[in-house]
This record gives structure tokens, sequence and C-alpha cells, in this order.
């Protein structure tokens, strides 16, 4: 039995998840599907001509990096695409209404993203491990990429969902910030195949570091180390929480 | 001293350059029906959104029960139930799961599903209550709407132009279950484009013109003071000049004129007799709020 106290951020989480869920063709087993024909079409073409880390084969290592990509599209897009819809429908004002905190905004949304991107991962795993044998070096990496990869991008799509107006300027930032930053990631590849200046820029990339971090966790090998990457990671995610914080508190683009 | 359900202070708010509230003071008691007029562009809206929160003031203060809107705000909150203008709603979900969600932001749990249930069933949703929000006809959606904002009961119920497009039907069955809120002890402050409503519910007004209040008493105080009645006259000629200063309206021989007393209507007659005009018709009219209304806030106003 969940108190009163708490059940104003446990609804909005539960009716967040309940979101997606009503629409999980779309949600769920579309980004599934996307990453699976990445993953036929890269493998058929790429298995037999490329092979990152030894003993690793092209598929195997290919798995890890769709799974994080697509977990960290669907944390975005949970968030962002939740509170663009209710403000151009008008339906957010049902919970400017309540005495929800702008803390507990935050953790209801957040924690929904994190289900959503998580369960597409999940997914991917479950889907991909039928085709090709995935070794698990260290599960407590995978899990910790996992969620704080999530949570990283749930709070992205917090700023993007409160700084957007309309939905293209929603696209907009989907197409030119995130599937640019997710794809020259080292999804496909690993960035010591670049040459020098794509390496250094890469290392700017804080996705990079949320796949190279991930990755570590079934193969045990890594073009950085994890702790760099869990640093980067939590480094990023303390400055977009803030950011989302001071949004949220000041009513920026929510309340006049 | 009780606390007033909604006391409102020197509350200003800027838009840019435009001066949407300029000092408001008002204090609504509890368990009054109280009810917020004036034309569009008046600043009703606003006060109202700056009582809900979605909106800062620029100056003054705002309490719903005794809890400032902006300092104590989840506590004001938890007494306010606002039904916005607009017909917003949320398309993933059926009636009665949207109302159990918006009484749970508000830390109501299962306890509170036979409200909720009584809810549906007072507006008269309940054959949709398991209908998607988006498959539900304007008047349904519009039933939904106030039934969101009643879904945690609060003392404060707050209902902007509720009955905008909705057929008479609805406005029957929603004024009766309002009423019955009021009768159990809600505050209820209403803003309405139908001036009639206005007249019978509201046992107080307040007229807003350009964002000011120019007008607040009893409904009765001011139906009294501003309009008294009217004499409405069919008349064989033209009117006397003598009475054209009660002219309220004059089309072909039809004319109104506003009374201030019913003596008048005798000066009217005497004032006709000397004039050779003979009478062919007569009414004795109450005024009503769209009289007081327009004599306020000026006629080519529309509540």
């Amino acid at each position: 039995m969940i108190s009163a106290q708490y059940r104003g951020v446990w609804t909005l989480f539960k009716k967040e998840v309940w979101r997606f869920w009503r629409v999980a063709f779309q949600t769920l087993a579309s980004p599934v599907l996307t990453a699976l024909l990445y993953l036929l079409i890269f493998s058929h073409v790429l298995e037999d001509r490329v092979q990152v880390y030894e003993d690793v084969p092209y598929t195997a290592f290919l798995i890890p990096g769709l799974m994080m990509m697509s977990m960290l599209q669907n944390a975005f897009a949970n968030t962002s695409s939740s509170l663009i819809q209710s403000k151009v429908m008008g339906n957010l004002v049902f919970i400017l209404l309540t005495p929800l905190s702008y803390l507990q905004l935050f953790i209801a949304f957040l924690g929904a993203s994190i289900i959503r991107g998580l369960a597409v991962g999940l997914a991917i795993f479950l889907v991909s491990v039928w085709f090709v044998h995935l070794p698990i070096a260290n599960l407590a990496w995978i899990l910790v990429f996992a969620l704080f990869g999530c949570a990283l991008l749930g709070t992205f799509g917090v700023i993007a969902g409160i700084w957007a107006e309309k939905f293209d300027q929603m696209a907009a930032f989907q197409n030119f910030v995130i599937m640019p930053l997710t794809f020259l990631s080292g999804v496909f590849y690993s960035i010591h195949s670049l040459p020098g200046f794509w390496q250094t820029v890469s290392k700017f990339n804080p996705f990079f570091y949320m796949i190279d971090g991930f990755r570590y966790g079934f193969f045990g090998k890594s073009d950085v180390s994890p702790w760099l990457s869990l640093v980067v990671v939590m480094a990023f995610l303390v400055l977009l929480t803030w950011v989302t914080l001071k949004m949220l508190k000041s009513g920026y683009k929510l309340r006049g | 001293m009780v606390t007033p359900a909604v006391s409102i202070e020197s509350i200003q708010k800027q838009f840019g350059k435009l001066n949407a509230l300029k000092g408001i003071d008002l204090t609504i008691e509890q368990g009054e029906f109280f009810g917020l007029l004036g034309p569009n562009g008046a600043g009703k809206s606003t006060l109202i959104n700056l009582m809900a929160g979605l909106l800062k003031p620029t100056h003054g203060q705002i309490k719903v029960m005794g809890h400032d809107v902006q300092k104590d705000y989840q506590q004001s909150r938890q007494n306010l139930g606002v039904v916005p203008q607009e017909l917003v709603f949320d398309p993933f979900f059926n009636v009665r799961e949207m109302l159990r969600f918006q009484a749970g932001y508000f830390g109501r749990g299962p306890e509170n599903d036979a409200w909720v249930d009584e809810v549906i069933e007072s507006l008269g949703l309940a054959d949709k209550a398991n209908t998607n929000m988006r498959r539900l006809s304007g008047g349904m959606k519009r039933r939904a709407l106030i039934a969101q904002a009643l879904a945690h009961k609060p003392p404060v119920i707050v209902l902007d132009e509720p009955t905008a497009g909705v057929d008479v039907e609805l406005r029957q069955m929603l004024w009766d279950f309002i009423k019955r809120l009021n009768r159990d002890g809600h505050t209820i402050i209403l803003t309405t484009h139908y001036l009639e409503e206005a007249e019978t519910l509201c046992g107080r007004v307040a007229m807003m013109k350009a964002g000011e209040i120019v007008a607040l008493d009893t409904t009765e105080n001011m139906l009294r003071q501003f309009a008294g009645k009217n004499l409405c006259l069919k008349l064989k000629g033209s009117l006397p000049a003598s009475l054209l200063p009660m002219l309220k309206h004059g089309e072909n021989n039809l004319f109104t004129l506003g009374l201030n007393e019913l003596g008048q209507v005798e000066y009217a007659l005497s004032e006709l007799r000397k004039a050779h005009v003979d009478v062919e018709d007569m009414q004795l009219i109450e005024a009503d709020l769209e009289d007081v209304f327009l004599s306020i806030v000026g006629k080519g106003s529309s509540a």
C-alpha cells in the first residue's frame, strides 16, 4: 500500500509507463525491429571483413552497441514525446494543476523513460542471443551503464520536451543532435579504427562513453577504461539533471 | 474568523507591455457561488490561471483556503479544482482511467474510487466510462474535463466557461450537480458567457473590464442598484422628448424605458397622456444581469 505522500509521483510514473505500453507496437516492437535490421545488414556485410576485438565476432561486437543506441534513443523519446504531445494537445495542464513538485515531476517522467529504455534493450538482447553467442564479462557494468545511460537521455528528453514548442522543433532536436551523436559514438566500430583527429572528436561525444562502458560489461574490453566512461556519464547526468531541475523549478515555458 | 476560500490581494499581471491585471483585490468566502463576468480579454482567465499557479503574478498574493498559491502551492492546489476553458484531453486513456490518475496525482487512492464513480454518474458519463477520451463527442469531452477537476473532491471549484458550446441537457445536469456540491459546502467560482446562468446561480458577482474589477456585489443588489425594471411600450406615435432620458432602446414604435423605481411607470404614462400618444401594449420586465453588465461594462461588449 503506497502512502498518500508518494501516491502522486507513483501515479504519474505509472501513467507514463502505461502511455508507452498502450502503443507498444510503436514504442517497443518498432525499435527492436530496427535494431535487428541493422544487425542483419551490418553483420551480413561486415562479419568476415571486420574484427574489432580479438576473439569477438563482429556481429557479437555490434549487439551491445545497437542495444545501447536503442535504449538511449527510446529513453529520450519517452520523456520528450510525452512532454511535447501534452504541450501541443494542451493536456499538460492536468499535471501542472496538481500539487506535484518539480522534483516529483522529474522523477516520474525519468523513471518511465528508464523503464522504456531498459525494456527495449532487454528485448533486443533476448532476440539477438538467438543468432549469436554474447558473453557477459561483468553484469554490474552492463546494468550500471544501461541505467545511467537511459537516465541521461531521459533527462535530456525532459529538457528537449520543455524547450520545444512544436513537433518540428522536436524532430530537429532528434535528427540533428541525438541521431548524429548516437551514430558517431562507436556503435558500429571501435574509435581506434578512426584517424587520430576523429578519435579525438569522438572523445568529446558523451554517447561514446555510454556505449564503450556498456560494451565492456559484455566483452571485458573497451576503447577507454569503464571507470573513465562512468565518470563522464555521471558528470553529464549531474549537469543535465541540474539544468532540468532549474528549468522545472523556474517554470520555464511551462508556467508563465 | 473563517478562512476565505480565495483571497486575492493587489494582484497585477503583466505580459510584456500588456497590463493584463491592474491590481485586483477580491475575497471569496467559503461556500459562496461566485460569478466572474467580463468581456473577452477582461482578465478573467488570467486571474484563474494565477489562482491555479499556471501563471506567476507580477505583484500581489493569492491564497486558496489560506494557502499562498506560490509559496505553499502544494496545499493550495490540494484545495482547488479547475475546469480549464479549452477542451483538452489525454488521448491515451479512457474516462475512468483518467479520473483515477487525476485523483492519484493529488494523493487519492482506491478509497476515492467511490467518489470518482459518483462524479461519472452525476455527469452522465457512466456509459462512456470505459471509452477512450479520443472517441468521445465534444459534449462528452466537456463532461470528462469537468469530472477531472472534481476527481480529488476539492473544496474550491473553479469553472472557466464550463458550458461553452454544450447542449441544454448537459447544462442542466452540470448545474444540478454543481448546485448540490455548493449545498454540501463547496465554494464555486464561475466564469460564463451566459449571463442568465450567472444570474440564476451566483449569489455574488464581480464584473471585470480591462484588467480591473469594475463592480462587485451580490447579484440581487447589483440588479436592484444598476438596473431596476424595464418598461416596454408599443406606442401609436413617437416617444415624447421628456421620456428620452429614460430610453434604453427604441425601434419603430417599440420603446424600452429603464426604471429606477416603480413610481416612474405613472410618470411615463402621464407624459404619454400629455403628449396624446396612445399605448397599444405595455409590459413591465425585471432587468436582468445583461442589462447590468451592459450598463457597467459598456455596450458592444459580450460577457
